[in-house]
């Protein structure tokens, strides 16, 4: 049976969350017994709605972060396959910013892979958000339960 | 030395770089901030509030006290809220 390695792609370019997901699921190499599949979407604020969101990153060190988590992840919790798609630049309300995939033998590990990435990549990736909205542009502040989220994951 | 900015620090000094030649007694990251706010007004501006400043050196997260005198580029930027 073939091996399957992370795989990290960072792009412009909208993508169709349920394209990308079947795909993923269609490497499976038949040892994979549990599949997540994590969307995270551009959100609107009702007292503030939101008319664009602008994604700004620096490319060498996002693609090398990205993959830093997911191979630590891949390791880690032993999983059979993982890809993680990650956008920048201008979206709308509603559309898919990150996707993350892990796929492993039991369900346990696909969910804690998948939870991992995330955590890691709100406040270790280095992407910022701006909203426009009609009071203007607005640089999206850091929250401190990200911060904490990390380092539930830490083990020593 | 390439500095690069990026987000609100990059939208505060109006550049998304500097090349500079820095003197010999910067060696680590703290120097080189200090330095750079005592040159320019803006960039002390932007750093007012220090721990919230994070840094890469050359492609590798890094704290304040790390060493920089072998480093081609040094990154500033805001806390990442990606995802």
């Amino acid at each position: 049976m073939a091996k399957n390695s992370p795989l990290v792609r960072l792009q412009a370019e909208i993508f169709d969350p349920a394209k990308e997901y079947n795909q993923f699921l269609k490497q499976n190499t038949g040892a994979g017994g549990a599949a997540i599949c994590f969307t995270g979407l551009v959100r609107s604020n009702p007292d503030n709605p939101i008319v664009k969101l602008t994604l700004e990153h620096y490319p060498a060190l996002a693609q090398r972060q990205l993959e830093k988590f997911a191979n630590i992840a891949f390791e880690r919790f032993k999983l059979q396959n993982i890809s993680l798609i990650h956008r920048y630049g201008a979206m709308a309300v509603g559309e898919p910013i990150v996707q993350v995939m892990t796929i492993s033998a039991h369900r346990q590990a696909a969910f804690d892979g998948a939870n991992y990435i995330m955590d890691w990549l709100k406040t270790d990736a280095p992407f910022w958000k701006i909203e426009q909205s009609a009071k203007g542009k607005n640089w999206v502040e850091n929250k401190a339960c990200d911060e904490n989220a990390k380092h539930k994951w830490k083990t020593d | 030395m390439k500095i690069l900015y990026f987000a609100w620090i990059k939208e505060r000094l109006n550049r998304s770089q500097d090349d500079l030649e820095l003197p010999k007694n910067i060696n680590n990251v703290n120097e080189l901030m200090a330095w750079l706010e005592s040159n320019d007004e803006q960039i002390k501006l932007a750093f007012e509030n220090k721990e919230l400043i994070r840094v890469a050196v050359d492609e590798e997260l890094v704290e304040h006290d790390f060493d920089i005198t072998n480093a081609k580029t040094i990154a500033f930027f805001p806390p990442m809220t990606g995802g």
